[in-house]
């Protein structure tokens, strides 16, 4: 099983190596140590491979990754998981601001708090935080569904397009555009898929949904060209 | 984009250790400002009455014994002092003000960087760890240093558009990030008699808070002020002479991070910057919410 110090190797003989898994898969399992909050760590990455991060890592860990299952042992800087495609991040501490911006799929897991703007512009992920997420959550957020157990912060879902968000503790305001809508049974077997899906020991009952009133300028057809 | 670090020791035992903890930290941030760096430490005070000043001259061979006889005789007081590179200190038997206008008037050449009791500003274009070695950081002493790697966006690059900015007596700060309404915050405080020595942005906002103490705030009365008037993306550690104080803007558009231990408090733009404190794995670490101050003050002395 390879593992690497990157308190002795570059994070980019790091990344070269997980993506040259990516054509054939020889190495599944990796254990990273010592990232020292570096950024930009297992970006990139094109394979089914089990990588282990045993440390902080920085800005934008597990960007735009497809396939891989990466498990951040401490904390995480902006942007991770960044235009994560598919296959699953996990981040065992907090995760800093902008936690899986612009994310299309897979799932990201935050056992900790995120700060501001988590799954800001989100297009197809699921997002599930066992803490709080910070203000302006959501913002933008086009697909896929944020699951907040903890609270969440000020103008949650501001301009949201179809993205469903549920939160089970206190909002502390919601942004523009953004409702509390009822909660039927088919919410309630989705939530507890994906809650069971991260993990997750919550009951799917003590959540609220929140999502679009679809009444900002761009929903009126009389504004379409 | 620009680094800023800061370290409070709790622990009195570490401050003759201050400046070895402290220089790796401001090294770790030169990829978010590699044009200029500069810290504020605080320590070595001189006895009330005395005052304390940071002057500069870019020539090497300049004569600060010759400018501290002078002084002596025309002030008719005391002057002790160090060289430190392109820097000297002065420690002076007068106060404040007498002491900046005499420099200002007699000793035009030199660059007065900061004032206090206590305070210490040193700063210069180049890469960090250049600026650590040059000022022999890593042997200073003292109980809180603030620290900033620029990256300039608001103007040149220049040794009067580094940080730290001083502009009242033990009080500086330093930011990462820039302020919108800084011009017409500028005329404001012009009127009121505070004067501004560059066109930066953020020499702005240390004299809005020297105004703001001068009208009897707090440090934290002050920072609740600055978050009503300053706008623009920011987030400043600021240096008193017994306080350190971290603010971010209501957005939380620039990054920071705390640490505390028993031992310390650090702030850092970034992890990266913290790691090689000692005890960081054991520190409670986390990100400080937007628009709230953070201060920790020492008890008067």
């Amino acid at each position: 099983m390879p593992s690497m110090n990157l308190s002795k190797n570059s994070v980019r003989e790091l990344n070269q190596l997980l993506h040259d898994q990516a054509g054939e898969l020889t190495e599944p399992e990796w254990d990273i140590y010592e990232s020292g909050g570096q950024h930009n760590v297992a970006c990139g990455l094109n394979q089914q491979l089990n990588v282990n991060i045993h440390d902080h890592v920085g800005y934008f860990c597990a960007g735009m990754n497809q396939h891989a299952n990466i498990t951040v042992h401490g904390n995480a800087g902006p942007g991770v998981a960044e235009n994560m495609m598919s296959g699953l991040v996990r981040i065992k501490g907090d995760a800093s601001s902008a936690a899986g911006a612009t994310a299309h799929g897979g799932l990201l897991v935050i056992e900790g708090n995120t700060g501001a703007r988590c799954g800001i512009s989100l297009k197809g992920s699921d997002i599930v935080v066992q803490g709080n997420v910070g203000h302006m959550s959501c913002f933008m957020a086009q697909a896929g569904t944020l699951v907040v157990c903890g609270d969440a912060g000020e103008a949650l879902g501001d301009s949201l397009y179809e993205t469903v968000i549920f939160v089970k503790g206190e909002v502390k305001s919601l942004g523009a555009d953004c409702v509390e809508k009822p909660v039927r049974p088919e919410h309630i077997s989705q939530l507890k898929n994906l809650l069971n899906r991260a993990g997750v020991d919550e009951d799917p009952s003590a959540f609220k949904r929140y999502g679009s009133a679809r009444e900002l300028y761009n929903f009126k057809i009389d504004n379409a060209y | 984009m620009c680094g800023i670090v800061g370290l409070y020791l709790k622990n009195k035992s570490l401050e003759s250790q201050i400046g070895q903890m402290f220089a790796p930290m401001l090294a770790a941030m030169t990829g978010r400002g590699p044009d200029s760096a500069g810290f504020a430490i605080y320590g070595d005070e001189v006895p009330q009455g005395s005052i304390k000043l940071t002057l500069r001259h870019d020539d090497r061979s300049y004569d600060w014994a010759a400018l501290a006889q002078r002084t002596q005789e025309q002030l008719n007081v005391k002057v002790e002092f160090v060289q430190n590179d392109l820097a000297a200190v002065f420690k002076i038997t007068t106060d404040a003000k007498k002491a900046t206008q005499y420099f200002t008037s007699q000793a035009p050449e030199v660059l007065i960087l900061s004032a206090g009791r206590s305070i210490e500003i040193l700063k210069a274009v180049g890469l960090p760890q250049q600026i650590c070695d040059d000022f022999n950081l890593q042997a200073m002493q003292g109980s809180h240093i603030i620290g900033h790697t620029r990256m300039a966006t608001e103007s040149a690059v220049t040794l009067e558009g580094s940080h730290p900015f001083s502009t009242g007596q033990d009080l500086c700060l330093v930011h990462n990030g820039s302020f919108s309404n800084h011009n017409r915050l500028r005329l404001e405080l012009e009127r009121k008699g505070y004067a501004m020595k560059t066109e930066n942005d953020t020499e702005v906002a240390a004299g809005y808070l020297t105004w703001r103490m001068d009208e009897g705030d707090s440090l934290d009365e002050s920072l609740h002020h600055a978050i009503k008037d300053l706008d623009g993306f920011y987030t400043l550690a600021i240096g008193t002479r017994d306080g350190f104080a971290v603010i971010r803007d209501p957005i939380a558009c620039k990054p920071a991070l705390l640490a505390e231990t028993d031992d310390y408090v650090a702030i850092a733009s970034e992890y990266q910057a913290l790691t090689t404190l000692p005890g960081i794995d054991k520190a409670r670490i986390w990100e400080p919410e937007p628009a709230t101050i953070y201060s920790w003050q020492r008890e008067s002395h």
